[in-house]
């Protein structure tokens, strides 16, 4: 009976401790963790497995929160750098949409998890962290507040040349947070393909087109 | 003209106020509403189908759970909730709540552990989980988690938790901190404690088991966790999982101290 | 028969506060579930409370109550010791009555 129960269970931590004499190191510790992990999860509708396979920018921020210190300067670099690469610019070279759909993105949480089909539409979890326009106040604060993006940035024609450095940072941060911030805690949105280039454009009209209500 | 620009700034203050009011009426009706919940909290209503339960010949074997050890020898109901997870010896494993009283369910009462794993939560034997485990932890009602770390699988669990904790993945590159990492944090407008440290009595993993209002569901630790991941577009822990039973540890530990208000309400 | 009712009565001068927890879907019979079906109505409509056999309230509920309702309420008269009785019968005609001592 016994030995049917520990078959059933995880012996993942007894098969760990077994060669232990000495306490464990950050390293065994590392390696116990690295096989929960594997063993812990199971595929669900669309949600596989494979989730869980880290790249570097994944790898190395949370090694650097578990160790409680802030992530080695040359290691960020190399982190932005690499996430930068993977920055897509629009295919049809404009940068901003229409801002009414834009804000029906960021109000939606929608996509990517089990429950979602493979070809639902999905949203961009936008308020969920950040303020964005003055009228919605269920917003989170896990963000920095963009009300008023535009305009605080003196952003008053998106096409003139004026703003093009700010145009092309709004549109980079949001296909790939970690070109600019190597452990930022915000989505991939591009690169992770949870937004596509026409809901981009249209979340970016939200924050710099002047008549968008975020910038009134 | 300097007037009129005063009259300007004193409207554009008077506005601003506004919203920070707006916002702070609505904290305010949330409290209200939260408070009213308190006095008729559903939870109980598992928490008499658990005691029921615990106590009724179920299963192949035709045996009551009374015999079941929580930690604190067998039938020791009382405080046994805000020492869990804790190592187990006759399964050489660290287990949570709902786990040893899958394991309890199995050896007591021959039911098939892998089966029950299986079922969806709110079905069947799992809902009946679900109410025992209600039961059980609010024989601790009021008592603070103080979490046994002496075995070494108890400490390698509080660590494996910790990383678990601090991981990045899914689509969304979340981990658990992406939400809970830091003070006074919130999504949309739901309050997020610190389980990184203590997060105070009654908060976090203190307040679970709970009844979620919104969808009248009974919910323990294992489907807060698994709706957690779900969120986080992480694949589906499975239950009673390794990795689920370390973060318990992890939270576990950091709140040693706090009070249990287990049955607790939710929106 | 249903899951049973969680009565708690206590008593502060002759004025007994009488707190019930009743377990109960309380489908409305408006709500659709995925398929697009609509799931049949299901929920309490009389609910009785007596006193020492003396009716101290009755109440008329609909589909507009949410599941598990909790209902609360006062009555003049009882003292510590009395017996409380709350029945409620829904539109399937299933019924539940539960009693509670006054604290």
């Amino acid at each position: 009976m016994k030995q049917k129960l520990i078959s059933a269970l995880l012996p993942v931590t007894a098969l760990v401790l077994a060669g232990c004499t000495a306490s464990p190191s950050a390293t065994d510790y590392d390696k116990a963790t690295a096989d929960i992990l594997k063993n812990s999860f199971q595929d669900r509708g669309i949600a596989k497995v494979d989730r869980l396979v880290q790249d570097e920018a994944n790898r190395e921020c949370a090694a650097a929160d578990v160790a409680g210190k802030p992530i080695d300067e040359k290691v960020a670099k190399a982190i932005e750098a690499a996430n930068m690469k993977t920055v897509k610019w629009p295919s049809d070279g404009k940068f901003l949409g229409d801002w009414k759909e834009g804000e029906k993105i960021a109000q939606s949480g929608r996509g990517l998890t089990w429950r979602d089909k493979a070809d639902d539409a999905n949203g961009g979890n936008c308020y969920n962290c950040h303020q964005i326009s003055k009228e919605e106040i269920s917003f989170g604060t896990l963000g920095p507040s963009l009300y008023n993006y535009g305009k605080l940035r003196g952003v008053t024609d998106p096409n003139a040349a004026a703003s093009k450095a700010i145009v092309e940072y709004t549109w980079g941060k949001m296909y790939n947070a970690r070109a600019y911030n190597a452990c930022s805690q915000m989505p991939r949105a591009g690169h992770k393909g949870i937004l596509n280039e026409k809901q981009m454009q249209h979340v970016m009209a939200l924050l710099l087109d002047p008549a968008s209500p975020v910038n009134k | 003209m300097k007037r009129h620009l005063l009259a300007l700034t004193a409207v554009g203050a008077v506005l601003a106020q506004g919203q920070a009011w707006a916002q702070d009426a609505t904290a305010e009706g949330i409290a209200k509403y939260r408070e009213m919940l308190e006095d008729g909290n559903p939870a109980e209503l598992f928490e008499m189908k658990g005691e029921e339960l615990w106590a009724q010949k179920r299963g192949p074997k035709n045996a009551t759970l009374e015999q079941c050890d929580l930690g604190l020898g067998p039938g020791v109901l009382k405080g046994a909730f805000v020492q869990m997870p804790r190592y187990f010896k006759d399964t050489g494993r660290v287990q949570d709540l709902e786990s040893r009283l899958l394991t309890c369910m199995e050896t007591l009462q021959g039911f098939n552990a892998e089966e029950i794993r299986k079922t969806p939560f709110r079905r069947g034997e799992m809902a009946n989980l679900t109410a025992l485990a209600t039961y059980v932890a609010a024989q601790s009602k009021g008592m603070r988690f103080n979490l046994p770390q002496a075995h070494p699988q108890e400490k390698l669990m509080y660590e494996a938790g910790k990383r678990i904790f601090f991981t990045r993945g899914g689509t969304h590159d979340f981990s658990c901190a992406s939400c809970h990492g830091a003070d006074d944090k919130r999504i949309r407008l739901q309050d997020l404690p610190n389980l990184t440290k203590n997060p105070g009595d009654g908060i976090g993993f203190a307040a679970w088991p709970a009844y979620r209002v919104s969808n009248s569901q009974m919910w323990g630790m294992q489907l807060r966790l698994n709706d957690c991941f779900r969120q986080q577009r992480f694949p589906e822990p499975k239950f009673g999982s390794d990795a689920t039973i370390a973060l318990g540890v992890y939270m576990g530990v950091n709140a040693k101290t706090a009070e249990s208000i287990v049955p607790a309400i939710k929106r | 028969m249903a899951d049973p009712m969680r009565i708690r009565a206590a008593a502060a001068g002759d004025e007994v506060t009488v707190r019930v927890l009743m377990s109960h879907p309380m489908e409305p019979g408006t709500r659709k579930d995925a398929s697009g079906a609509t799931i049949p109505a299901h929920f309490i409509q009389d609910v009785e409370a007596t006193h020492n056999g003396k009716t101290v309230l009755t109440a008329l509920f609909s589909g507009a109550v949410s599941q598990n309702p909790f209902l609360s309420f006062k009555f003049k008269g009882g003292a510590k010791g009395d017996k409380v009785v709350v029945k409620w019968v829904d539109n399937k005609g299933d019924t539940r009555t539960d009693e509670a001592t006054v604290a």
